[in-house]
């Protein structure tokens, strides 16, 4: 038998399997990019002096965290039409997934960074207040960098969730990784490609888990 | 002898919290060089005292000033009424220049060396130059024993060590007062002459200091004068001579009970 023969059946499908990696690996880092600093804000809304703002972080918070992430992307991706009669094209499934992606994690990582914040003793404040630190310099200088080694760990856990979710990509079949695996399988009658994706999904949370242990030691240099 | 300079006034101080009165009409005046000791029981007010006096808390009424500048001043509405108002921000955060605070947990930033501890502040609140905040904070640590823990973390360092990286992370900016609440409190009794042998060093060198101390002996020491504070008043006031031969009962009950 001519092995090479053999192999090249497989290129196509791995060739399709990789493009869904880069999207899910896309997916991944835009989610990142976008909902940690945007779970910064929801965390300053929750924790705001202004009643009406600290509701609506609250109201979103809950909201955001008590439906399926998968009901999000439909809303998020079907939304326009269904609201506005806006039709937005197949261009807009990307997009789409990335905002729901973003508005979903960026409600747990604001809960996780007021959880961090409030933990801070309030001497830490009381003492920078009375060095005579600006209230600005007093949260990026003493207060932030505490904050970031304190939330760390849940962050992680967050953050290996996401690599799973991605594959909820699927519910609007975007050409992503578990949505070509299955088409690649159901072409070639074959378990090759679903459990090439396995191995992707695990050693992607692998890489994910290795490199924030890195940087948990990074910043372990005081206890 | 001329009299030495007021660096602190605080006159008719109240402060409630809840609607229970903590510090009813409460003066205090504080000379350069002066060490004052404020003793009294748990609840009489004593941190409420010097966290008005170091702006972490506002009082109801009264006046506060430093330098013969008003922190806060009474002022009259409209309506003929007087109110408690504070000087612009910006003019308090100068004033805090005046005054440094240790704290009975030190609250030293853990994420920060020793060094940085004690030079941050001078450098990105005073401005002083790097360099000299550096030299500086070196003479400190000489000064204080710690030549060798500059690069230290906070958590290396024992109750006593971290306590006198404190002292001179306030000494760092140079203040005209350093007020200490229960500096030693939270030390073990050899940790904590370590630390009072420091205070004894800085009232040598005329810094001019607030203590408020359950070391009824230390006091007795190191201060000019004692104040006696009890459920929100000053009940006497005086020299150590003066309190320790008190005939006022309460004073006499309650350093009795701390001369066990
Ligand atoms: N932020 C606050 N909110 C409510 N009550 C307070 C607050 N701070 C202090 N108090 C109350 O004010 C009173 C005086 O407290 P303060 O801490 O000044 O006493 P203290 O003399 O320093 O006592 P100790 O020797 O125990 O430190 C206490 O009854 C305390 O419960
Ligand atoms: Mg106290």
């Amino acid at each position: 038998m001519d092995f090479a023969a053999e192999l090249s059946k497989y290129i196509p499908m791995f060739a399709q399997l990789s493009e869904g990696f880069v999207v899910t690996v896309e997916i991944f880092a835009l989610t990142l990019l976008f909902s940690m600093p945007l779970g910064m804000l929801v965390a300053f809304g929750r924790m705001s002096k202004i009643r009406l703002i600290r509701t609506l972080a609250k109201v979103y918070i809950s909201v955001m965290r008590g439906t399926p992430l998968m009901l999000q992307i439909l809303v998020v991706y079907f939304g326009p039409f269904y609201m506005f009669r806006i039709s937005m094209g197949t261009g807009y499934r990307f997009p789409a997934v990335i905002i729901a992606f973003v508005i979903n994690y960026a409600a747990y990582f604001a809960e996780i960074y007021r959880a961090g914040i409030e933990s801070m003793p309030i001497g830490q404040y009381e003492a920078a207040d009375v060095l005579g630190y600006s209230k600005a310099q007093t949260f990026f200088k003493i207060i932030l960098p505490q904050v970031i080694k304190r939330v760390l760990p849940p962050v992680t856990n967050e953050t290996i969730t996401l690599v799973k979710d991605t594959s909820l990509a699927f519910t609007i079949a975007i050409a992503e990784m578990f949505t070509t695996a299955k088409q690649i399988a159901a072409a070639s009658t074959s378990m090759v490609p679903l459990i090439g994706a396995g191995v992707f999904y695990y050693v992607f949370n692998l890489l994910v888990a290795m490199l924030m242990e890195r940087i948990e030691k990074k910043l372990s240099y005081y206890r | 002898m001329q009299e030495k300079k007021v660096l602190l006034e605080m006159n008719h101080v109240k402060k409630s919290f809840d609607g229970v009165e903590v510090l009813k009409d409460i003066s205090i005046q504080v000379r350069e060089g002066e060490v004052v000791s404020i003793i009294g029981p748990s609840g009489s007010g004593k941190s409420t005292l010097l966290r008005l006096a170091t702006l972490l808390d506002k009082m109801d009424a009264g006046e506060l000033i430093y330098l013969g500048k008003k922190a806060a001043e009474m002022k009259e509405d409209k309506k003929g009424e007087k109110h408690c108002v504070y000087a612009h921000k910006s003019r308090l955060r100068q004033m805090k220049r005046y005054f440094g605070l240790v704290f009975q947990s030190f609250h030293l930033f853990p994420h920060f060396t020793v060094m940085k501890n004690i030079t941050d502040a001078p450098i990105h609140v005073a401005k002083v130059p790097a360099e000299e905040a550096r030299e500086r904070a070196m003479k400190l640590l000489e000064q204080l024993g710690l030549e060798d823990k500059a690069d230290a973390y906070p958590q290396q360092l024992s109750g006593g060590q971290q306590q006198r990286v404190s002292i001179a992370r306030a000494l760092a900016l140079q203040p005209k007062i350093l007020f200490f609440d229960e500096p030693t409190s939270a030390l073990d009794p050899e940790l904590t002459a370590e630390v009072l042998k420091v205070i004894k060093e800085l009232a040598r060198e005329h810094m001019t200091m607030i203590i408020v101390t359950h070391e009824m002996q230390f006091a007795r020491e190191v201060s000019d004068r004692i104040v006696f504070m009890e459920q929100g008043v000053i009940v006497q006031e005086g020299t150590p001579e003066e309190i320790f031969e008190t005939s006022n009962p309460r004073l006499k009950e309650f350093i009795g009970k701390l001369n066990l």
